[in-house]
Formats: structure tokens, C-alpha cells, sequence
């Protein structure tokens, strides 16, 4: 266990080599943050300049949502649209100007590039800088990448965040420090998490996104700011550009990462310690009496992750330190080396970390360590239970409300059920 | 540049990987962008495969493209080769492939490798997916047949069975897996032997042996036309034109294949399970007749399902047409025979707004009908893909052959009131268990809330009442039509003709699900007239004006 008090001397995996490999990958493009950001967005509309395959991908991975009120689409580009450039223009101008006469409500559209708009060097950028001339103040024009040349899954999340801090506003100088969350959360989770904030009694804090996608928060040198996801590399590079200041801490998942997330804010705004532990004391037991409810199922369980949405390595230490889990080989699409030093020492020095993938020789590891359970997408998932491996699918982790004290014992049930499954299953 | 929200088919490597995965040891080397392994899910997911697609994307990436991606396809190439050892491969681009310019084909054919490589020329920013599925298969077939197209057909040098092969069936495909199940039993009973079933479960040798069939079954024309002709020209090998969708057809289909077989179709036709036409017959089914269905999905099934509706369930069609341009002129020629306007589009927003004009009773379509018709509350059935992952169930259910045609009927009856029920309401219709609100029966999971909703006329076009299903989507807004719908719902709430009190209550006594339409008519009746108010005598005189 570890000691009660610094300087932690077991090290984990912070210094443990990383398994990068190139090769063959089995994971979404950043289009598909699309499909979550449009819900925690309502007046944004995500218009993608893609091919018939981004409107297909959308669609399969936006399943019924499509329907409820869809606020993404795509600009099908055509052959006609490839015969020149200035004609791509014309035509983009046209479909925006027809959507937007169509959608008075929007307040912010975002013009995603994808994998044959960035290989044409189709100029989003540009296309939204001649856009918002004819159609601010009353919507603002946005540009950001989620091709899967450049960006894996939920990087996508991070290309959107990153394309909106420039337009936050500037922070008075002189101003009272403000806390900022960054990333995308479920409301409901985003509101206890603000309860807490507030509790401890830090007064200013604000949310990116926010929930108006045109009241972004102001930022400025005085800004302290939490990732709550761990993907959000450039976003945090943005904001840092801008003066403000990024917390370390491990991400918000279970009893113990929500403590500590809630701490590192705690200690940067001088909250006193006798009143932090009495904030955050109910809240952590809730969540520690959630988990004990999966823990006969999951303790001593070996498990393997494939890389997918980078909130892997979290999601790791959240199982092996409060439910006893032991990670096999830790997979990621991406390593952040600064943002994840918190979690790689919590991790077992035993643990393989891998960046990257060569799906075929992974595979062939997953079938040689036989995990008891194994995180993976859902091209995969069904063949490896036909193989005998009891899988967890891991978009699910980024759609469902995961963070916080009170997901906790949600967050274990997701990994629990299938095991609990297989094991009642007599046919 | 196109604005689409959805898409009725993918782009043409999504109808490649559909032959590729259909067959046994077939590997399909896609030169792609990170990413475009999401399609992998539609075969693991939506049909619930225990095994990945057999396709390897290169999943470039925008660090190799200053480099070279060639180097980086040809390793692919090799591992692929070296960990599947496929008996055939296929070789192609996708849509940002396209675009770099590197040429698979020729990348692959320098490796020399010791199988053959067959290169896939899909045009991703021009066909779909359908077409990219007829396309591979006919590559597939030109590169692997083998044979001697002057030697004698199998039957005429002396074979004791004639021999037929199966064309078409895929993977993805809609009912494809128990629509072969039927036509084995017909050509069983018809004592004709298949040869080769294909994409469907062939092996790259089955490929090889396909010309030494007698003729050719094409079960689905999207994805066999192309093949079947060039089988035609090379092994003289004529082909099957009628589709087994629906009794009649099936029948028709039987003495098809007599024919092209020289057998007796006596056999095949009269099969103990063909109960469809008996429960079309029964009285039961009596409320049926004239109801009036929007039928659409790809051709082949919107032509099949329409002369079913008409032919053997009495419906009335009053809207045909299919998202596939490829046979375009096949569904205008049905159009034509039922008296319709084709509508041809892969457009959902110009189908939706069909859809509400035509007000049909009862809508048969894709995936994307059923949302149309929920948005609507018009009952719905499923008979053509794009599907969703209901529509590949456990149990047996062909759409083909005699079972195929008592599937067809519980299916499509199955969203409509019951007869019995239906009469019930009307003659109760003040009961407390059979108010407005309570809905149907059978539709417990959709019944509006037992509150009464406020009479919101036409308005929307649909048929009342308007309840939404209690999901989880309940917190959501109500739904929109997609893109500010250019449907005909809106611009109805504009100017409304007066009802007076009186027409109004009566109106109100008529049931729920057929108010919608009696308010429409009559409004209709009296705008025609250049009537200002909708009096009692009003709404009767239109009722018998508009009597069927």
C-alpha cells in the first residue's frame, strides 16, 4: 500500500519503458466525437466537409441519434467538387448558406475537415474566416480537423476544444483566480462536480465546453485549470498559450481519483485542509460503499486494454487500486507523457504500456496472456467472446457517465456485468 | 457537394468488403486512413459476426504521406499474406486513398506475389455501395472462373442433375442468410443441384468451378446482375429474372427455373408451409383491403413488396420508389404498372415529404422509413436495407420462397390494428379502456400517456395521436424534422379553414387513427369548394364524397 504521505517511493510504471508500435490500427477518427459533442453543445451545428464514408461512419456510430434532431451533417463532396478547388469553395458556400437559412437557431457551426478535405487542402480555416464575415454576430464560424490522418477517436474532442479557445475572451488583468474544467461531461455529472467545487469554496469556476456554445469562459493568466478527460493535449496547450495554469492531478474516476482531481484544486486555491476532508468525505464514502458491490467480481481479475479513446490508462489504475484489478498490458492511441505522470505511478511496475498498435500482434498478446477480461472496440469485441475472451466494449466508456464519486460504483458495474455474465450464462 | 445527414448506402468499399467477408478465403488489402475500420462493426455488430472481416487497411496516416505510403502497402501486403494465407486477394482504395494517387493494383502486382491479386477500381465520389458490391463480385468472378465456354453444358454431356449456382447473397445483406435456406428447398424439391452459392460462403475454388452450372440463379440483381451477364457471354449461361419475393412470384420463379432446368415444376409447387395465401383470404384480413401503403428501399424489393401489397394482401400502393439509380428504369416500370409517381432519390428528406403528401395507412421501407414513419405515427414494416441490427434476428425469416411470403404477411399486418380491435374502438370508443389515448393494444410500448392530448388537428401531417414513445430521449426536445424538414408538415398550421363547434366534437368522436385523415379530407373538401367554415353537414357531405 501506499504510504500516507509523500514522497511516494514506489514509482510504478513513471519510468517503465512504452511499447510504441506502428502497424495496422483498429480505432474510430476524431469525426466521431461529433456524437457526443453536439448533444453537450444544443446550438452548434457540426458540419463535416467529408466523403460518403464520414456520413456512413456518423451514421453507424450515431445509431438512432440521427434521427432525434440532428445537429451534425455531411457535405458529401463529389466528383464535380474535385475537379477544382475554387468550385469547392462555391459549393461549401452554398450548402452552409442553404443549412443556415434552414437552422435560424444556430449559434456556433463547426466546419469539420476530414481525411479527403485535409488530402485536397480544402482551406477550412479560411472557408470559416470568409464565412463569418457574412454571418456574424449571429453565428460564429469555427474550423477544426477530425480526420483520422491526424486524429484518433476522442481526439476529436480535443481538436473542437482547442478550435474555440481562441475565442474565449480575455480575463481582466489583475482578476480574482478562476477555475476552469475542460472537457465535455454528461450534465449531471458536470453539475456534482461544480457542487463540490463550490462547496470547497472556490466561487468562480467555469466549465469548457459550456453548455451555450457562444458563453465561453474568459481566460487569462489568473485561470487555473482541470482536465477532467485525459485527451486533451492541444486544448491544454492552447489554454496555456493564453496564460493560464494547468493542475496536475489523476483523472476524476472512483473514490480515489476524485479526491485527488478535487485536491489538486483544492491546494491551488489555499483551501484548508480540515475542510476539504469534510467536503469530500461523503461523497468518497457513497463511492467506496458503490464499489464494494463489484469488488467480488473483480478483484485478482487480470485485464487487458486495447488502445482506443486514451482514458485507458485512468480507467487502469482506477481498477487496480480500488477494486484490485491487474492490468495486463495497457494500450493507448496516444501517451501524454506530462498529463498521465500521475497515473503511470500508480500503475504496477509489472504493467505493459503501449502506445499505438499493430492490431494482429496485439491480438496474438491478448490470446497469449488470457486476460479475465478484456477492454476493446467493437470491431473486435464479438470475435474475441467467439473466441472465448469475455470483452468489454470500450465506447461505452466515453458515451456513459463515468466521472466523479457518484459513477463510481457505475464505472465498476461496466466492467463487472460482463464478467457476472458470463459466469450466470448456460447455453 | 451533397448535404446529408443520412445515407442509404455506404461508399462502393463498403459493398467490396460486404463480397470479401460473404466468402471463406477471400482477403481484401484496403489502402485507408485511420479510421475506416469502423465499418468492421457493421459485420460484428449489426450481423453479429464471431470473426473479424477479412480486410487489412493499411491506416495511413498523415505522417506518412510526405512519405512513402507504398512501402507501407506493400508491408501490409506481405503480413497479410504471410498470417491469413488467403487463397485470392482483393486489392483497392478507399475514398482518401483515391486521392493520393498511389495505385494498389500496381503496387501489388509488382510484389509478385504466389496468388492471384485482383485489383478493385471503385469510384468513391461517384457510386456507392451496391454498385462497389456488383463490381467486386464481377471481378472476382472474371479473375477466378475457369472453363471452356465452347464445351457442352454439364446436363447436355450427360450430368444426371442439372446444376445451378446461386448469385447475389452477401454479407450485411437483408435476410440473405435464410433466403438461400428457402431457395434450396424449392430447387431440392425441383431436383436441381447447386453448384456454388456465391459471394455467400464460396471459397476462391468454388469461384473457379462456377461455369460448370447449366444456368444461373441471381437472387439479388444489385449485387449478381453485373456478373451474371458476363456469365452469360462467357459460359452461356442464362440467368433467372424473376425475384421469389411474395407468393405470386414465387410461383412464377418455380416454373422459371423448370424451365431453364427442363424439369417438372410440379413438385416445387405445391409445399405444404405457403399458409400466406389462406391468411390473406380469411376474414380477419377483410379490413385490409384498400389500405394504402408508400412502399421503398432498394429496387429489387420495392418492385417485389409492391406486387405483394397489391396482389395478395389488397392493399392499394400509393407510393413507390428506391435509392438505388442503378435500376432506375425497373422501378419506373412498376411505378407505371401501379399507376404511381417513381420517385427515385437517395435524398431522405425528399422521401419524407412523399411520405407525408401521400398519407399512406401504412409505410414499408428501410431503416430510415421507420424513423420517417414514428415521426409521423404511421405504422411501419422493415423489407429492404439499410437495417438496423433487429433485422438480423435469431429465428428463421426468409424474405423469399413460400416461408418467405408467410413472413411478408405477419410482418406487414403486424403494426396495423388488429381487424377485431380496430371494429372494437369504434364501437367503444368511449370506454374507458379504449379512449383515444389509450392506442392500440399490441402498441403498449408506444401508447401515448393515458392523459388525453390536446387536438392538434393535421398539423403535422401524421395521424393522431401524437404521444411520444417514453425513451430516454424523453429529455431531449421533441424531434424536428432533420434539416428544418422541408416536409409538407409545417405550412399546414397556416391558414386553417373554421370548423364550428359542433363538426368539431363530432370529428372528435371519430377514432384516433383515422381522424388524421378525416380532418384532411374534409378540409380538403371544403377548400375545394371555397367553403369558409366546416359545418356538420360539411364533414358528412366530404365523408361520402370521399367514400371508398
Amino acid at each position: 500500500m501506499i504510504a500516507a504521505a509523500p514522497p511516494v517511493l514506489d514509482q510504478g510504471c513513471a519510468s517503465a519503458p512504452v511499447l510504441r508500435e506502428r502497424g495496422q490500427r483498429e480505432v474510430f477518427c476524431g469525426l466521431t466525437g461529433i456524437v457526443w459533442l453536439h448533444r453537450k453543445m444544443p446550438d452548434a451545428f457540426f458540419l463535416v466537409v467529408g466523403s460518403r464514408t464520414c456520413a456512413h461512419l456518423l451514421q453507424s456510430a450515431a445509431g438512432v441519434m440521427i434521427f432525434a434532431e440532428p445537429r451534425f451533417a455531411t457535405a458529401i463532396i463529389e466528383e464535380r467538387d474535385l475537379a477544382g478547388l475554387a468550385d469547392a469553395n462555391e459549393e461549401l458556400d452554398r450548402v452552409v448558406r442553404r443549412l443556415l437559412a434552414r437552422r435560424p437557431e444556430i449559434r456556433t457551426l463547426f466546419l469539420v475537415g476530414s481525411c479527403p478535405s485535409e488530402v485536397i487542402k480544402l482551406d477550412l480555416a479560411r472557408a470559416a474566416q470568409r464565412l463569418a464575415g457574412a454571418f456574424l454576430p449571429d453565428v460564429r464560424i469555427v474550423n477544426y480537423s477530425g480526420s483520422g490522418i491526424e486524429t484518433t477517436f476522442t481526439q476529436g474532442e480535443d481538436a473542437c476544444l482547442a478550435s474555440l479557445v481562441p475565442f474565449m475572451p480575455e480575463a481582466a488583468a489583475g482578476a480574482e483566480p478562476e477555475l476552469l474544467i475542460v472537457g465535455a461531461l454528461p450534465d449531471i455529472v458536470e453539475d456534482q462536480l461544480l457542487r463540490l467545487v463550490r462547496d470547497l469554496g472556490i466561487a468562480r469556476v467555469a466549465c469548457l465546453p459550456a453548455r451555450e456554445s457562444r458563453a465561453l469562459p474568459s481566460v487569462g493568466p489568473n485561470t487555473r485549470f482541470l482536465l477532467a478527460q485525459p485527451f486533451l493535449g492541444d486544448t491544454a496547450q492552447a489554454l496555456e498559450d493564453r496564460g493560464a495554469v494547468h493542475l496536475s492531478a489523476p483523472f476524476p474516476f472512483g473514490a480515489e481519483g476524485t479526491t485527488d482531481w478535487l485536491h489538486a484544486a483544492a491546494r491551488a486555491f489555499g483551501i484548508d485542509e480540515m475542510h476539504f476532508r469534510s467536503v469530500v468525505a461523503p461523497g468518497r464514502e457513497r463511492a467506496k460503499r458503490a464499489l464494494e458491490h463489484s469488488r467480488a467480481q473483480l478483484e485478482g481479475k487480470r485485464i487487458f486494454f486495447l488502445p482506443d479513446s486514451q482514458l485507458e490508462l485512468p480507467l487502469a489504475r482506477f481498477l487496480h487500486r480500488e477494486l484490485g484489478m491487474v492490468p495486463v498490458e495497457v494500450g493507448t492511441p496516444y501517451l501524454h507523457r506530462a498529463h498521465m505522470a500521475p497515473e503511470l505511478a500508480q500503475l504496477p511496475e509489472a504493467t505493459v504500456i503501449s502506445e499505438g498498435q499493430d492490431v494482429d500482434r496485439q491480438l496474438d498478446r491478448v490470446r497469449a496472456s488470457r486476460p479475465d477480461i478484456t477492454v476493446c472496440g467493437l470491431g473486435l469485441a464479438n470475435p474475441l467472446e467467439a473466441e472465448g475472451f469475455t470483452t468489454k466494449w470500450a465506447i461505452e466508456l466515453v458515451f456513459s457517465p463515468i466521472h466523479g464519486f457518484d459513477q463510481a460504483g457505475d464505472l465498476a458495474e461496466l466492467f463487472a456485468r460482463p464478467i457476472r455474465r458470463r459466469d450466470v450464462l448456460r447455453v | 457537394m451533397q448535404l446529408s445527414v443520412w445515407t442509404y448506402e455506404g461508399p462502393p468499399h463498403i459493398g467490396a468488403m460486404r463480397v470479401a467477408t460473404g466468402m471463406r478465403d477471400v482477403h481484401y488489402l484496403l489502402h485507408a486512413p485511420q479510421g475506416d475500420t469502423y465499418a468492421d462493426l457493421l459485420f460484428t455488430m449489426i450481423e453479429r459476426r464471431g470473426k473479424r472481416p477479412p480486410v487489412t487497411y493499411t491506416t495511413f496516416q498523415a505522417r506518412d504521406l510526405g512519405k512513402d505510403t507504398a512501402e507501407l502497402f506493400q508491408s501490409a501486403a506481405r503480413d497479410a499474406v504471410a498470417r491469413f494465407q488467403p487463397a485470392a486477394m482483393l486489392v483497392g482504395a478507399s475514398c482518401t486513398a483515391e486521392l493520393i494517387q498511389d495505385d494498389p493494383a500496381g503496387m501489388a502486382q509488382a510484389m509478385r506475389l504466389d496468388i492471384p491479386v485482383i485489383p478493385l477500381e471503385l469510384p468513391s465520389y461517384s457510386r456507392k455501395e451496391n454498385w462497389g458490391a456488383s463490381e467486386t463480385f464481377y471481378q472476382i468472378v472474371r479473375a477466378l472462373a475457369v472453363g471452356d465456354s465452347s464445351r457442352p453444358a454439364p446436363c447436355q454431356a450427360g450430368s444426371p442433375r442439372p446444376k445451378a449456382n446461386l448469385l447475389g447473397p452477401s454479407a450485411l445483406g437483408f435476410r440473405h442468410r435464410d433466403d438461400i435456406v428457402e431457395i434450396a428447398k424449392i430447387l431440392t424439391a425441383l431436383g436441381v443441384e447447386i453448384n456454388v452459392t456465391a459471394p455467400l460462403g464460396a471459397s476462391a475454388a468454388d469461384i473457379a468451378r462456377i461455369g460448370e452450372a447449366d444456368f444461373n440463379i441471381v437472387l439479388y440483381p444489385e449485387i449478381a446482375d453485373t456478373a451474371a451477364r458476363w456469365l452469360e457471354r462467357q459460359f452461356r449461361q442464362p440467368f433467372t429474372k424473376t425475384i421469389p419475393i411474395g407468393h405470386g412470384a414465387t410461383i412464377d420463379f418455380i416454373h422459371e427455373v423448370a424451365r431453364l432446368a427442363g424439369v417438372d415444376p410440379a413438385p416445387a409447387l405445391d409445399m405444404a408451409e405457403a399458409r400466406m395465401p389462406w391468411w390473406s383470404r380469411s376474414v380477419d384480413s377483410t379490413y385490409l383491403t384498400g389500405k394504402r401503403v408508400f412502399i421503398f428501399g432498394d429496387a429489387t424489393h420495392a418492385i417485389a413488396a409492391a406486387r405483394v401489397a397489391r396482389d395478395e394482401l389488397g392493399f392499394v400502393v400509393c407510393g413507390l420508389g428506391c435509392y438505388n439509380r442503378e435500376f432506375a428504369r425497373d422501378l419506373r416500370a412498376a411505378a407505371a404498372e401501379h399507376g404511381v409517381e417513381p420517385l427515385i432519390t437517395d435524398d431522405h428528406l425528399e422521401v419524407e415529404e412523399a411520405i407525408a403528401a401521400a398519407h399512406p395507412e401504412l409505410v414499408l421501407g428501410t431503416q430510415m422509413e421507420r424513423h420517417i414513419a414514428k415521426r409521423l405515427s404511421i405504422p411501419c414494416a422493415v423489407i429492404s436495407a439499410p437495417v438496423h441490427v433487429q433485422d438480423f434476428p435469431a429465428r428463421h425469416s426468409p424474405q423469399m420462397g413460400f416461408e418467405g411470403a408467410n413472413v411478408l404477411f405477419d410482418s406487414w399486418v403486424h403494426p396495423l390494428v388488429m381487424g377485431l380491435e380496430e371494429h372494437l374502438l369504434t364501437m367503444f370508443r368511449d370506454d374507458f379502456e379504449f379512449h383515444d389515448g389509450a392506442g392500440a393494444s399490441h402498441l403498449h410500448a408506444s401508447a401515448p400517456k393515458a392523459v388525453p392530448l390536446p387536438d392538434q388537428g393535421g398539423a403535422r401531417g401524421g395521424c393522431e395521436p401524437q404521444g411520444e414513445p417514453a425513451t430516454a430521449a424523453a429529455a431531449n426536445p421533441p424531434p424536428t424534422p432533420p434539416l428544418a424538414g422541408r416536409g409538407a408538415m409545417e405550412g399546414e398550421l397556416l391558414e386553417r379553414t373554421l370548423w364550428t363547434a359542433e363538426a368539431e366534437a363530432e370529428l372528435k368522436k371519430i377514432p384516433f387513427f383515422v381522424r388524421g385523415k378525416a380532418r384532411r379530407n374534409t378540409e380538403r373538401f371544403a377548400e375545394e369548394r371555397g367553403l369558409t367554415t366546416i359545418s356538420l353537414e360539411t364533414l358528412y357531405d366530404a365523408k361520402a364524397h370521399y367514400a371508398r
